[in-house]
């Protein structure tokens, strides 16, 4: 029998966990099936059952969820950008959306090109490690955009209020910078105990979040490692939640795990197993970023021309990600992936 | 050894990090100050990065301050909103390790716009986490390239507070924050006098002071006790060429 993986490209249909190493000898893989594992009793008891299975497509789940208009957060500091979700959005023609992130990135710009976006909310709009953000910068400098500008903390702390249900959150920053000059959301209130002024942020709920995770059931609960940004602080703060995610697993993979649940599934309204689907951003464990490619868009973005023949060829001339991913070919693909470095098993313990 | 003037820039800026500094590090050349002074002056150095990695150790030059090498065998990974929080706000962070567009006569940063706000002439990143790092951390040090358009009276626009207009002003607005300590450009080492004021205190060797004076947007104050700065050691040089940048990424040569 082939040894099935996880943390490849596909995943085969039996799903394996890492084993415990104190538990007799592990496989040579060091993989061993999980439906003979500890909670099998969650299957035969039907706890899995009761839960509504979300998977859809990721045409169906923009669809259904994003309208023109929309106020949206897509997800992820630099690791785990939603990108095939993105780009199915500029697919559908959404217009008018208020775009949301810390860090706009590629992402953004690329929708922005595409027309999508009226106004942009964000905290430091570059080509990370390369440099600026050609088509916003554009938009930006010739009025044609709205922006609306805070710091990373003040961006994640407005996601920290809509998370937790507060009108506003308090910070120990911007006080003395120019930002609030040219934000009127960005206010001062008195502390009630101390009377110190301290600067406050607005709650930020957005229609949607857009959230990639590694793996995640088919119910949407989510496992995410490595850096974590604030893509939890959007799920909760949002009234819908899309969540792609690299591979489909079971449900007892992620109970099997329960504190790298960062995303609970009943938070979420589509579930779609999109793999590579944060390229040319990265995910943990899968792949890497596609540097070139981030080189390869400050020279694209210079023109609007060819802006528009990437889209056409890249997005438009595309119907879903697969055949993006064929367009990327396997070469770039398998530079692009890594090999695995697992971190140890934590023991969770038996009572049984 | 020949070396170049950005070398020199980033060898004196990582000879600033003491060993044992927890170093909230920021986009660009910081980037790869800290993870040369990490191999040599302060090897148990914490770096901590905006993107939430935290004790970094990471086996290569990280491209960008959210590189998956970062995460690969660091102490913690935790929220954005946990790393401004819980290590920045709380004032965990001794060494806020900045770079900017311009930096003005009391160490006032921007990284928002050249020009006017709304019709700007370059429109550049914004803050980033800066301003957060520029209010909190317990002392900032700033990098960039000595220029005279670098290097204006007031910056066109404030997006991260140094002194403001004085050491009073910055304490007046309850910054928790020391503001800054150090610029560090690839002609000398700047301080602050008592008033927040910017003067130079040390040249880098082969600069000339009246270089350095006309490179510089106001009438600058010289330190008294002006020293040369030391140059690069062989080490110093070997380290950043062959181990932190071995593929020339920052350093064309």
């Amino acid at each position: 029998m082939p040894a099935p993986q996880i943390n490849t490209f596909r995943v085969g249909k039996e799903i394996r966990v890492a084993k415990h190493p104190t538990e007799g000898e592990a496989p040579r893989d060091g993989l061993f099936p999980l439906a003979q594992g500890q909670l099998g009793h969650l299957r035969r008891e039907g706890v899995l059952a009761l839960a509504e299975d979300k998977v859809m497509s990721l045409s169906e789940a923009i669809d259904r969820l994003v309208q023109d208009g929309d106020c949206l957060y897509l997800a992820g500091f630099t690791h785990l950008i939603p990108y095939a979700a993105g780009h199915e959005i500029i697919r559908q023609g959404r217009r008018n959306l208020t775009l949301c992130r810390a860090t706009p990135d590629l992402i953004y710009d690329q929708m922005i090109a595409a027309g999508c976006a009226k106004k942009v909310v964000f905290s430091w709009a570059g080509n990370p490690g390369v440099g600026l953000l050609r088509c916003f910068r554009r938009k930006v400098q010739a009025g044609e955009i709205e922006i609306e500008e805070y710091t990373h903390f003040g961006m994640v702390a407005r996601l920290f209020a809509g998370a937790t249900n507060l009108p506003f959150f308090p910070l120990r920053s911007i006080t003395g910078s120019d930002l609030p000059e040219h934000n009127p959301n960005i206010r001062t209130v008195t502390c009630p105990y101390t009377g110190q002024a301290l600067s406050v942020v607005p709650a930020l709920n957005p229609d949607v979040a857009i959230i990639h995770a590694q793996r995640a059931d088919r119910h949407g609960n989510a496992h995410i490692w490595g850096i974590i940004g604030e893509q939890r602080e959007a799920a909760f703060a949002a009234r819908k939640v899309i969540l792609t995610c690299e591979e489909i697993v079971s449900s007892e993979v992620i109970r099997s795990d329960p504190n790298r649940t960062l995303i609970p599934g009943f938070l979420v309204d589509a579930v779609v197993e999109e793999p590579w689907g944060a390229h040319p951003s990265y995910a943990q464990g899968y792949y890497d970023r596609d540097n070139d490619f981030y080189f390869e868009w400050d020279r694209i973005s210079r023109s609007e021309e060819m802006v528009r023949a990437w889209l056409d060829e890249w997005v438009y001339g595309v119907s879903n990600r697969q055949e993006y991913l064929a367009r990327l070919g396997a070469e770039k693909i398998l530079q692009l992936r890594v090999s695995s470095h697992f971190s140890v098993p934590a023991n969770f313990g038996s009572r049984r | 050894m020949r070396y170049t003037s950005a070398e020199m820039m980033t060898i004196v800026a990582a000879r600033r990090i003491k060993d044992g500094d927890r170093v909230f590090v920021g986009v660009g050349l910081p980037n790869l100050a800290c993870n040369l002074a990490r191999r040599l002056n302060a090897p148990n150095m914490q770096m901590i990065y905006e993107s939430g990695v935290v004790g970094a150790n990471p086996s290569r030059l990280p491209l960008s301050i959210g590189d998956p090498c970062l995460v690969t065998g660091a102490v913690c990974v935790c929220s954005m909103f946990e790393v401004f929080t819980f290590y920045l706000q709380k004032g965990l962070i001794d060494v806020g390790f900045l770079a900017a567009a311009q930096v003005d006569k009391y160490g006032n940063l921007n990284t928002t716009v050249i020009g006017e706000y709304h019709h700007p002439q370059v429109r550049l990143g914004g803050s980033g986490g800066a301003c957060d790092i520029a209010s909190l951390a317990r002392q900032v040090l700033i990098l960039l390239p000595h220029e005279r358009r670098r290097l204006p009276e007031r910056v066109d626009f404030i997006t991260s507070p140094g002194f403001m207009s004085s050491r009073k002003e910055r304490e007046r607005l309850g910054l928790p924050g020391g503001g800054p300590a150090a610029v560090i450009t690839d002609k000398g080492i700047l301080e602050f006098d008592e008033e927040g004021e910017m003067v130079l205190v040390s040249i880098h060797p082969g600069v000339e002071l009246e270089d350095v004076k006309a490179n510089t947007g106001w009438d600058l104050k010289v330190s008294p006790q002006l020293t040369v700065t030391e140059p690069p050691t062989e080490r110093e040089l070997t380290v950043l060429r062959q181990e932190v940048d071995p593929e020339g990424i920052y350093f064309r040569r």
